[in-house]
């Protein structure tokens, strides 16, 4: 699509959308949001780039490949449930720890944070994967 | 050592995940897998040695107590199961590369046979209901991929017949998860034996449990709903039919098996009954199928259909020794069928076409006497010739049948096992033995315009397999699987001792309820 408007309001609106995506994936564990939720909304804010400018520019930003992107995501998510199995305790136990903050009270962080994230990067990139597949002309296979 | 019972599943996670990262390298990728699934049939062989030792062995994911969290339980039963899906897994993945060509392993084939091992495994060891459900969905939408990946015209018939049929019975199961929940309001299996078995609305339970019935009645291919079992395992690559051969269907099995001993147990003159029926018309129609069959894996394929009867006839029988029949026969069967369809793609690279009809380019048994010989052990093993595996099988349930004085059914059981044998020996003559002068359904002379009639008559071949003389691993694997067949039926013994002992804990559910819920349920 080669619209002057979408391209220069896109410019604005990606970086907040991926910041909202953040928020979203930052207070699931109490209120509505989580991995999944966030990582579809960053998977949109791409997509509107890639309808924007153009998938192979789309890919370019994201710098990561998007197949090492789930691979990664998943080997988070795996890694939050053996980490409370160093201290004895079953998979997928909640383990917490305080992150001490400059201003406010001590931030509490656990593994099910890591394993949201691990969702987040397996939503985004398999979202991403077929928005974009979708979007780039079809390549003569054989 | 409660993290034996996770260890089946998380093993293929991780290597799916692995292979994932390693997406550039299919060297890497095969390695990976390879390991992880022997690594794999290790920890579930250490998990049935210490499950057989020492009794039932349970974990609370995330140390959310039962019955609020997500428990794994292994029992006997669901320990064999994961012993037989590792098995199947290492000899799938070392045939893969002789069996899917590279264009199709870039497409994800490593991690998701490795997603597919994990949603058996997790579907074997899960004692949860919704969970369950949760695992079936796993391996389900692994297998979609697995059998259109390719895209060829046939493999995406086969496929949209296996997806829509397999989407049935998944609603099916969710609803009645959702009216179990609603009945007895939870969902962890051995707290739902319990509720059950106090429940007032007997009425309800029932229907429910006809429900759950239908639903892994579809997806282990009984009878009616099984036609979309023969229509697609025929079209992706030779490896892949042969785990879907294998494993899948069998878990359908299990599950029936599972429900219909564990927890559904308050009117078995009724349900078990339904199942009778339902056993007896599975093992005709798919061996009647199979007899008019002319392509190696559909004739193949419509024996599984028929084989299944085996299994749910020893579970609807409901008496120890038919249970153990039921639990010697899957043993049996995953090991024999994907030998065979293993073997199946061993004579497709020979002969050069896997129809009956057509002669092919060479007699396998000029070129090959190894692979007669192994499709021999595992043809007649599948049709019950003692000494091999097969026999135990049959003999057990025909006994439990007399015992149980279920004479039609075992009657039932006796014809379709001949039945067999002359599919195999079909097989057998035209695929092994024929030499590829001679034309289709004589033994001596006729005319060649016969044979272009036939051809031209048959549906399109699958070309999803790859050409050129066979590898040594394709050998090594079909023969592998052999021996064990053999070795199952020399140690018919100590196998049934075990089927035995699987039989007698299902029948009885209070161990596995103390083993998830504690002393004092």
């Amino acid at each position: 699509m080669n619209s002057i408007i979408l391209r220069t309001a896109t410019r604005f609106t990606l970086p907040l959308l991926l910041l909202f995506a953040i928020v979203v994936l930052l207070q699931g564990h109490n209120k509505p949001g989580g991995g999944f939720i966030g990582g579809l909304i960053a998977a949109a804010a791409f997509s509107l780039h890639a309808l924007a400018f153009d998938p192979a520019e789309t890919r370019r930003v994201i710098r990561i490949d998007l197949r090492t992107l789930i691979g990664a995501g998943l080997v988070t998510a795996l890694v939050s449930g053996f980490i409370p199995m160093v201290q004895g305790k079953t998979f997928m136990t909640g383990v917490w720890t305080k992150v001490p903050v400059a201003m406010g009270e001590p931030l509490k962080v656990g593994t099910p944070l890591l394993f949201d994230l691990g969702v987040f990067m397996v939503v985004v990139g398999i979202t991403l994967l077929m928005v974009l597949t979708l979007l780039e002309p079809e390549e003569k296979t054989d | 050592m409660s993290l034996l019972v996770l260890l089946p599943v998380l093993i293929p996670l991780c290597v799916a995940a692995l292979s994932m990262v390693a997406w550039r390298s299919l060297v890497l990728q095969r390695v990976l897998g390879t390991l992880g699934s022997v690594a794999l049939l290790v920890s579930a062989v250490a998990l049935l040695l210490h499950v057989d030792r020492e009794g039932i062995l349970a974990l609370q994911m995330g140390s959310w107590p039962a019955p609020f969290g997500i428990t794994f339980v292994a029992d006997r039963m669901g320990a064999i199961m994961t012993v037989l899906a590792g098995a199947t897994g290492v000899a799938t993945f070392l045939y893969s590369p002789a069996s899917v060509d590279e264009r199709r392993q870039r497409l994800f084939y490593y991690p998701l046979l490795s997603v597919l091992l994990a949603g058996v495994c997790g579907a074997f060891l899960t004692g949860d209901i919704f969970n369950l459900y949760v695992w079936f969905e796993v391996l389900l939408m692994s297998s979609f991929v697995l059998l259109a990946l390719g895209g060829e015209r046939p493999q995406l018939e086969g496929a949209i017949k296996y997806v829509t049929l397999n989407l049935i019975s998944s609603v099916l199961f969710l609803i009645a998860v959702g009216i179990l929940y609603g009945a007895v309001g939870t969902l962890n299996m051995a707290d739902l034996a319990l509720k059950v078995a106090q429940a007032e609305d007997k009425g309800v339970i029932t229907a429910v449990s006809v429900l759950f019935m239908a639903a892994f009645g579809i997806k282990s291919a009984a009878f009616p709903l099984f036609f979309w079992l023969p229509s697609s395992y025929h079209t992706p690559p030779f490896a892949v039919s042969a785990i879907f051969a294998g494993l899948l269907t069998k878990v359908g099995v299990y599950a029936l098996i599972r429900v219909f001993t564990t927890i559904f147990t308050q009117d078995t003159a009724y349900t078990h009954t339904i199942l009778l029926i339902g056993a007896g018309l599975t093992m005709v129609t798919g061996v009647l199928g199979a007899a008019a069959q002319f392509e190696f894996r559909r004739v193949l394929s419509f024996h599984i259909v028929s084989q299944i009867g085996y299994m749910i006839m020893g579970l609807a029988l409901y008496t120890p020794l038919a249970l153990a029949g039921a639990v010697f026969y899957i043993m049996h069967h995953i090991i024999v069928k994907a030998n065979l369809f293993f073997i199946a793609g061993l004579a497709h690279r020979i002969r050069g076409t896997s129809s009956l009809k057509r002669a092919g380019a060479v007699s396998v048994y000029r070129v090959s006497p190894l692979t007669c010989i192994i499709f021999l052990v595992a043809a007649m093993s599948l049709a019950g010739l003692p000494p091999l595996s097969g026999f135990f099988a049959k003999l057990i349930l025909v006994r439990a049948g007399l015992e149980a004085e279920s004479y039609t059914i075992v009657g039932v059981a006796i014809v379709v096992g001949l039945l067999t044998l002359f599919s195999m020996t079909k097989i057998w003559a035209e695929a092994f033995w024929k030499s590829p002068g001679e034309a289709p359904g004589e033994s001596t002379g006729g005319e060649p315009a016969g044979r272009e009639h036939a051809e031209r008559t048959e549906e399109p071949e699958c070309d999803s397999a790859l050409a050129g003389p066979p590898t040594a691993m394709m050998y090594a694997v079909c023969g592998g699987l052999a021996v064990v067949t053999v070795l199952v039926g020399v140690f018919a013994g100590p196998v049934f001792g075990l089927a035995e002992r699987t039989a007698a804990e299902l029948l009885n559910n209070g161990a596995y309820i103390r083993a998830v819920l504690g002393e004092n349920p």
